[in-house]
């Protein structure tokens, strides 16, 4: 593979970002641009497929080959470039309104096929390009313009969804952490198939300080659950740990257990039901919340296995020949001079 | 129609000789007909003769057995010169059971031949189909030469020695039914037979029962003279070259594959699983060893996304439905539009509207195709007219799309992606190639791209795909500056943009064939068609003559934009008749464009035009 040197500016583009002032998306396009120009793999081999929503102007700001399409169809589209260019490193851009209300039914099936694309889902909670609507990730109860009375709708839990949804790498992270992200973002980048990532995203306009339980200077050390592979699960300074309890995630006090209770943490197992434990310790934000990888294992990927029957077809059968296809239901021929004479 | 020249045969039945001959295959969903339609039209093809085919089925896989809406039936008219259409009336009516007599009978012409399986008439299946009396007993037949066969129990002994069982020793009887046709109509025996030890090979008992059965029923009609009179029907005089028997929907499929190969660009199709459009991805999935790639998308929306993906990536990219389909796929067409990008969106029409009716053929998504988006987004609109004009129609569709930046509505519908006809084959060195040249350098000052920046001649956009150093780009759904393709919101470049869309696509108009009146010059009437009654109006035209009137007609392969001399052609004729599928949508096109008036005959009532409908709608404008 070619490689270049690259630096972040590289990968800006003349386009003036939009997003408003202290948005978490300008932090995190920072982290993106940084990670692809560390890559050095040749500009031109980046996509950026986005719907619609504030995440989705990003790939204006990425100086690769991009698209911002329509509402939640972002996985569908880079489906079609992904499957039939295994040459190009494919990106999805999307939020929690895209990603999982207009678009859900693509997010759900591209992770179940395992099509080799890096889904970065921009969650901050709220429909934000509207202008505060809940989305289907604001908590209950939540008043919006358009839930003066607060929001009957139950959100979803992002990393739940992926996990069910068959995906084989999901992760989640948050705007603020560069270094965090960063890391997740290569780990994606090195996995073979779907890899959805779930960002913590701060709307500071119409949602701000939503995830301050896990950005918070304070709050932080007592409710980043950093998941780390191949480590016990421990946070709140090694004072809390996690066990496994009755088939779920427990927190405990970890002065109280036998340390080889604690949960270590496997990104690799095959079975996803741990990992789906580890997603159920929080519904949201608003407590202790894992962060990091919670799955990551090989399956084949869609893109994979489709080229790999094209390439079979014409092993076995040899390069198509039309004028054989054409012929293969049988054939008669007139002759000039038929029986019943023009 | 009967030939007077009855020739003796050294049995002391006779053979008449027919020009022409209308078979209907009836029975139960279950009962094999489409199958039982198929082979004798394969046979007859494969003998030589012009045919032409009409499926008709429910949309149920297995209706209830026995009754009314269960039947499934299976038309085909053969003849010894070119015909035009699938017949308006059997002259011989295979009726399987009693619902299939009684929902098929009042079509059979007036003393035509009658096969019915006497064995499925009893009590619980005459009830079921609305009989008082057996019709087989009562005069209620007189009109027609009505042969009685017990073919249940005919065929239970045919397969006795075969191995099969229960349930499957019945599923033979199509195959006896076609053997006593293959008697009657002097098909030869070999390609069924052949057609038999290619599908069942595997399953040798279900194999030897099938040939069993169909032997037993030809030898049913030798041994029992079953009618004094049998029939056959001389081979065509066809056009001289090689022929296949082809429907539409495996010509679609073969069309695109040759477009793949004509511009070097691999095919990309995905689809949503919905009738009638299916065989399609059916025929392509087979076909990877041309660098075809099916995908079959969660749901219509997908499946366009997915095409419009593998377009931006370089791919020939076609997505196919139906109605409802494409209704999801509308958002998704517009953005195709907008981002001036190639892709064949293939619609094969049914009667509509919402879930409609799924077998049946329809030509009510004209007006759809048209201007069914929102904004300002015309799109060029071809329409197929037989089964083995779509394999061209395919070509041509990528031709304009690639050509132009643009996707392009395919229109096809029931009546010819299921109907079959036999094709000379094209000599496929003579279908031009497919000139498609990516973008490779930057097109601005300083080395930038302007991924907007047009052909002179064409207006198209480059294709700048992924993967090419120095033309990185980003497009999307929003305005777009003229050049630079950077998000524009300025009033001035929206109105820009906007004509000159439009314009790119009304310049197509000049690089497509001019129309050519079929008939006289002069005739006293013009009959205007598009799509599936091509045959019917040609036919009709053809009846019309032979009464002494001048006709002349006129078929449309390119709705959008329309042919540039269609207007003074029109205009040429003081009667216009535009017989449609629909309730007038043609109609309403050439009214708004030409600002002349035109008269509609209109159906929409789950079959094709009969022949009949639309001479006589033709006699009464010019009388």
């Amino acid at each position: 593979m070619t490689t270049r040197s690259y630096t972040r500016a590289d990968f800006q583009t003349d386009q003036e970002v939009r997003w408003c002032p202290g948005c978490g998306d300008y932090t995190i396009l920072a982290s993106v641009q940084q990670f692809v120009a560390a890559l050095g793999r040749p500009r031109e081999e980046f996509v950026f497929i986005s719907g619609i929503g504030c995440a989705s102007r990003f790939p204006y700001y990425m100086n690769t080959f991009g698209m911002h399409s329509i509402h939640g169809r972002a996985p569908a589209i880079a489906t079609g470039v992904a499957t039939t260019r295994p040459d190009l490193s494919v990106w999805v851009i999307t939020g929690d309104g895209d990603a999982l209300s207009i678009g859900g039914n693509h997010l759900i099936h591209v992770l179940r096929r395992n099509v080799n694309l890096k889904i970065l889902l921009f969650n901050n909670q709220i429909y934000g390009l509207t202008k505060g609507q809940y989305s289907p990730t604001s908590e209950i109860g939540k008043k919006t313009k358009s839930s003066p009375f607060g929001s009957i709708d139950y959100p979803f839990n992002p990393v739940s969804l992926a996990l069910g949804a068959e995906a084989t790498f999901v992760a989640r992270t948050l705007d603020m952490d560069r270094s965090h992200t960063q890391a997740i973002l290569k780990a994606a980048y090195e996995h073979e198939g779907a890899a959805f990532i779930e960002i913590y995203q701060n709307c500071n306009v119409f949602n701000d300080k939503a995830f301050i339980q896990v950005t918070g200077k304070e709050e932080r050390i007592h409710n980043r659950i950093d998941l780390q592979h191949g480590k016990p699960i421990v946070f709140d300074g090694g004072s809390k740990a996690i066990v496994m309890r009755d088939g779920q995630a427990t927190i405990v006090e970890s002065s109280l257990v036998d340390p080889n209770a604690i949960l270590v943490h496997d990104e690799t197992r095959p079975d996803p039901a741990i990992a789906f434990a580890l997603s159920r310790l929080s519904h949201g934000p608003y407590g202790p919340t894992p962060l990091g990888i919670f799955r990551n294992v090989e399956r084949p990927s869609y893109d994979s296995e489709l080229n790999a029957q094209v390439a079979e077809a014409k092993e076995q059968l040899g390069e198509g020949d039309l004028e054989k296809l054409i012929r293969s239901h049988g054939t008669w021929t007139v002759e000039a001079e038929s029986p019943n004479g023009g | 129609m009967a030939n007077e020249t009855a020739t003796a045969d050294p049995s002391s039945t006779t053979t008449e000789t027919l020009e022409k001959l209308v078979v209907r295959f009836a029975g139960d969903s279950g009962d094999g007909m489409q199958l039982a339609g198929n082979r004798f039209t394969d046979a007859s093809a494969l003998f030589g003769n012009d045919l032409a085919t009409l499926p008709n089925f429910p949309a149920e896989i297995r209706a209830p057995a026995g009754t009314l809406p269960g039947v499934s039936s299976f038309q085909v008219q053969i003849a010894d010169f070119d015909i035009l259409t699938a017949g308006d009336q059997p002259d011989c009516l295979v009726a399987m059971n009693p619902a299939a007599l009684m929902t098929n009978l009042e079509d059979l012409r007036q003393g035509g031949t009658l096969i019915v399986n006497s064995d499925a008439f009893d009590e619980r299946n005459l009830a079921k189909a609305g009989y008082e009396s057996d019709p087989l007993d009562d005069d209620s037949l007189k009109g027609y030469r009505v042969i009685k066969v017990p073919m249940d129990d005919l065929t239970k002994r045919a397969v006795k020695d075969t191995g099969v069982k229960g349930r499957n020793v019945l599923r033979s009887k199509n195959f006896f039914a076609l053997g006593l046709m293959a008697w009657l109509f002097h098909r030869p025996t070999e390609p069924t037979i052949d057609w038999i030890e290619k599908k069942f090979g595997k399953q040798e008992e279900v194999a030897a029962a099938n040939i069993a059965a169909f032997r037993a029923g030809y030898n049913f009609g030798v041994t029992t003279e079953a009618t004094k009179n049998t029939f056959e029907v001389k081979p065509a005089a066809l056009k001289p070259g090689t022929y296949t028997n082809v429907n539409g929907n495996t010509a679609l499929a073969w069309g695109l594959i040759a477009a793949s190969q004509k511009s070097g660009l691999p095919l990309f199709y995905g689809t949503y699983p919905i009738t009638p459009a299916s065989d399609i991805l059916h025929e392509l999935s087979h076909h990877k060893n041309f660098g075809v790639r099916t995908f079959q998308a969660e749901d219509e929306i997908a499946a366009i996304g997915a095409a419009i993906g593998a377009a931006f990536a370089g791919n020939l990219a076609v997505t196919g439905s139906s109605g409802p389909g494409i209704a999801l796929k509308s958002e998704a067409i517009s953005l195709a539009f907008m981002l001036e990008l190639p892709l064949i969106v293939i619609n094969v029409q049914r009667g509509g509207p919402s879930t409609g009716l799924p077998t049946k053929p329809e030509q009510s998504d004209l007006l759809f195709s048209l201007y069914g988006r929102h904004g300002e987004s015309p799109l060029p609109v071809l329409a197929i007219a037989t089964p083995s004009e779509a394999f061209l129609m395919a070509i041509e569709a990528a031709r304009i799309a690639v050509k132009y930046m643009t996707p392009v509505i395919l229109l096809s519908d029931n009546s010819v992606a299921n109907a079959s006809e036999p094709w000379l084959l094209p000599d496929l060195d003579s279908i031009p190639e497919i000139d498609v040249e990516y973008a490779k350098h930057p097109n601005g000052p300083d080395g930038t791209f302007l991924p907007y920046m047009r052909n002179v001649d064409t207006f198209a956009r480059p294709w700048a795909i992924p993967g090419t150093a120095g033309l990185e780009h980003r497009v999307g759904g929003l305005e777009k500056d003229a050049l630079s393709g950077d998000v524009s919101y300025d009033a001035s470049n929206h109105q820009l943009m906007t004509d000159t869309r439009a314009w790119k696509v009304a310049n197509i108009a000049n690089d497509i064939p001019q129309l050519e009146i079929d008939g006289e010059e002069d005739a006293e009437i013009l009959v205007l068609g598009w799509g599936s009654t091509f045959g019917s109006i040609r036919a009709a035209a053809r009846r019309s003559r032979l009464e002494g009137h001048k006709v002349a007609t006129l078929h449309l392969r390119y709705l959008n934009p329309l042919p540039n001399n269609l207007g003074d052609l029109l205009r040429s004729y003081d009667k216009i008749l535009i017989p449609e599928l629909n309730t007038g949508q043609l109609l309403k096109v050439i009214r708004a464009e030409f600002l002349i008036d035109v008269t509609g005959l209109n159906k929409v009532a789950a079959e094709p035009f009969k022949v009949s409908e639309i001479t006589e709608k033709i006699l009464e404008m010019v009388q």
